[in-house]
C-alpha cells in the first residue's frame, strides 16, 4: 500500500541520493580508477571492474616512497596542532575566565589576522626562513603551520570554555587550587570532548594546507600536499598511480573528517553556527 | 607583544616594496622609492590578477550558498539513509586541495579520457578542453565543489536549530513552502550564511594549490589570482621587491572586505 507521504519519501530519497553521489562521484571514482591498470584507467571509455588489484598502491610506495612523506604530514600536522594548543588553551582560559575591555576586541582582531592570504607574508616568511635555514625543514613547516592555525584554535577552545560553569572553577580557587592545578585537573577534564574537536579540527586543517607545503619545502620536507603536487608534471602523469595516492593521503583524513563533522560548523564558524 | 608579531612582518614587506632587491642579482641594491609600485602597475597580468581574484571569489560564494541552500532544505527532510548521503556529500571538503585539483584535471576535465569528455562524447557532443578554453571557469567549479559540503554543512545546522514550533505555527497560518522560506526560514539563515560567507572569503582570497598544480595560471594571466601572481614574483623571477608591492595589494583587497564581513559578523557575536 503506497500512501502519499510513503511515495513522497521514496521521491526524497531518491532525490537525496542522487545529488550525493554527484557530488561524491569524483572521489568515488579516484578510488576505482586506483583499482585498476594504468591502460584502462587512461581508455576514453570508461571500464568498471576488469581485473581489480592493488598493484598500484604497492608500486607508489615503492617507486616514490610514499610513507616517508606521509611521515612528513604526520609529524606536521600533528606535531602543529600540539604546538597551537599548547600556546592557545593558556590563551583561551585567559579570555574566557579572566576578559578585558579589550579581551572582544583582541578576538576579532585574531580573526582579522586569517583573513589576510597567506601569500601576503610569503616574503618575509621566506627570507626569515632561507637566513635561519628552516627551508625545506619539518620543523620549519611545523612552526609556520601551527601559527595558522592558532586563531581558529583559540577562538574554538574560547567558545568551549565560555560553557564550562564559572563556580566550578571559583570552587576550585577557593579549594587553594592555583592557576595551573586550576587548568589541568578542573578545566581540561571538563571540556574534554571540545579540545578533542579542535585538535581534530586543526589536524584536519594542517593535513591539507597546501600553500606552505608548496612554498617552503622542496623534497626532504615535503607532506603529502606537496608529495601529490608533483604528479602535476606531465612526465609524472600515471592515473592509477595517482589515484592510489591521492586515496591512501585522503583516506585517514575522510575517517577523522566523517568522525567530528558535528563539531566542524561550529569550529569553522569560529561559534557563530552551532 | 602580540601586535609586534603580527605588525612586523608587514613593516618588512612595506620595507622591502620600497628597494630594489632581486635575489638572482644581489649587487642591484638600494632605495627605490616608488620604483617597484610604478613597475607593478604597468604590469598588465596585476589588474587580470586582481579582477581574477574578485571573480572567483564572488563565483563560488553565489554557488556555494544558493546550492548550499537547496541541498541543506533537501537534506532537512526525512527521506531513507538520510545519514549516509549527507556523509557522502561531505567528503570534497576533507579531500586535500592538490588531490582534488588534480581528480579534477586529470579524471574529470581532461579532453580525451576524462569523465566529462565521455558524458559529453555519449551525447554526440564534442569534448572541450577545459583548462585550454575556460581556465578560470575551471577553477571555479574544483573550487565551489570543494566548498559546496561546507555551506551545505552550515546551512543545514542552522536549519535544524530552527525550532519546530515556530514552523509549526507559520503552518498553521496557511503559509506555504516559498511563503514559509521566504519568511521563516530565510531570515534564521541571515547568520550561517554571514558565518560562511566570511569563512570562504578568507580561504577562497589565498586560493593557491588549485592553480598551481592545474593551469599554472595560464594560459597567459587567464587564471592568475593575486596569490599566485605573488608566487610568481617571488620564487619564479627572485623579484622581492615586486611580489612584496603585490602582497600589500593582497592585504589591503582582504582589509577591504574583512573590514565588512568583521562588522556583521561582531554584530552577530553579541546575539
Amino acid at each position: 500500500m503506497i500512501t502519499p507521504s510513503t511515495s513522497r519519501k521514496l521521491l526524497l530519497t531518491l532525490l537525496g541520493w542522487s545529488v550525493a553521489l554527484v557530488i561524491a562521484f569524483p572521489v568515488i571514482w579516484m578510488v576505482l580508477t586506483s583499482l585498476k591498470s594504468e591502460t584502462e584507467a587512461i581508455s576514453r571509455v570508461p571500464h568498471l571492474f576488469t581485473h581489480v588489484s592493488l598493484n598500484n598502491y604497492v608500486a607508489v610506495q615503492e617507486q616514490a616512497k610514499y610513507l616517508r612523506f606521509a611521515w612528513n604530514s604526520v609529524v606536521v600536522s600533528f606535531g602543529s596542532t600540539l604546538l597551537a594548543l599548547l600556546l592557545g588553551i593558556p590563551a583561551a582560559y585567559a579570555m574566557a575566565f579572566m576578559p578585558t575591555r579589550r579581551t572582544r576586541g583582541t578576538l576579532l582582531w585574531m580573526l582579522s589576522t586569517k583573513m589576510m592570504p597567506s601569500v601576503g607574508v610569503l616574503v618575509p616568511v621566506y627570507l626569515l626562513f632561507r637566513d635561519t635555514g628552516l627551508l625545506d625543514t619539518r620543523t620549519g613547516l611545523l612552526l609556520v603551520d601551527a601559527l595558522g592555525i592558532l586563531p581558529v584554535v583559540i577562538w574554538m577552545l574560547y567558545t568551549f570554555f565560555k560553557e564550562v560553569p564559572r563556580e566550578v572553577l571559583e570552587a576550585g580557587r577557593m579549594d587553594g587550587a592555583g592557576p595551573l592545578r586550576e587548568v589541568y585537573n578542573l578545566l581540561l577534564p571538563l571540556s574534554m570532548p571540545g579540545i578533542v574537536s579542535t585538535s581534530l579540527l586543526a589536524v584536519i586543517l594542517t593535513w591539507n594546507e597546501a600553500f606552505w607545503s608548496l612554498t617552503l619545502t622542496t623534497s626532504r620536507a615535503a607532506p603529502l600536499t606537496a608529495f601529490i603536487a608533483s604528479f602535476s608534471s606531465p612526465e609524472g602523469l600515471f592515473y592509477a598511480k595517482l589515484s592510489a595516492a591521492s586515496t591512501m593521503a585522503i583516506a585517514p583524513i575522510l575517517v577523522l573528517g566523517w568522525a567530528s563533522q558535528k563539531q566542524l560548523v561550529r569550529g569553522l564558524t569560529f561559534g557563530a553556527v552551532k | 607583544m602580540l601586535l609586534l608579531w603580527s605588525v612586523l612582518p608587514l613593516i618588512v614587506t612595506l620595507w622591502f616594496s620600497l628597494r630594489r632587491y632581486n635575489l638572482m642579482n644581489p649587487s642591484r641594491t638600494g632605495f627605490d622609492g616608488l620604483g617597484n609600485y610604478r613597475y607593478l602597475l604597468s604590469d598588465p597580468g596585476l589588474g587580470l590578477a586582481v579582477w581574477n581574484t574578485v571573480l572567483l571569489l564572488g563565483s563560488v560564494l553565489v554557488i556555494t550558498i544558493s546550492l548550499g541552500t537547496l541541498i541543506a532544505i533537501l537534506l532537512d527532510q526525512e527521506f531513507y539513509g538520510r545519514g549516509f548521503a549527507r556523509v557522502l556529500m561531505l567528503a570534497p571538503f576533507f579531500v586535500m586541495p592538490t588531490v582534488s585539483a588534480l581528480l579534477w584535471k586529470n579524471m574529470m576535465m581532461h579532453p580525451d579520457n576524462g569523465f566529462l569528455a565521455f558524458l559529453m562524447r555519449s551525447v554526440g557532443l564534442q569534448p572541450i578542453d577545459w583548462f585550454a578554453v575556460a581556465p578560470l571557469t575551471s577553477i571555479i567549479i574544483i573550487v565551489s565543489w570543494e566548498w559546496l559540503p561546507f555551506a551545505v554543512l552550515t546551512l543545514l545546522t542552522a536549519i535544524q536549530s530552527l525550532d519546530a514550533e515556530r514552523k509549526e505555527a507559520a503552518r498553521m497560518d496557511g503559509a506555504g513552502p516559498i511563503a514559509m522560506f521566504r519568511y521563516i526560514v530565510w531570515p534564521h539563515l541571515g547568520r550561517a550564511v554571514a558565518a560562511t560567507t566570511m569563512i570562504e572569503t578568507i580561504f577562497i582570497l589565498g586560493i593557491f594549490a588549485e592553480i598551481y598544480v592545474t593551469s599554472s595560471g595560464g594560459p597567459g594571466f587567464a587564471s592568475t589570482n593575486l596569490s599566485f601572481l605573488i608566487y610568481r614574483y617571488v620564487l619564479m623571477e627572485y623579484d622581492i621587491g615586486g611580489a612584496a608591492v603585490a602582497g600589500l595589494l593582497a592585504i589591503v583587497l582582504a582589509n577591504v572586505l574583512a573590514f565588512f564581513l568583521l562588522r556583521s559578523f561582531a554584530r552577530n557575536l553579541d546575539t
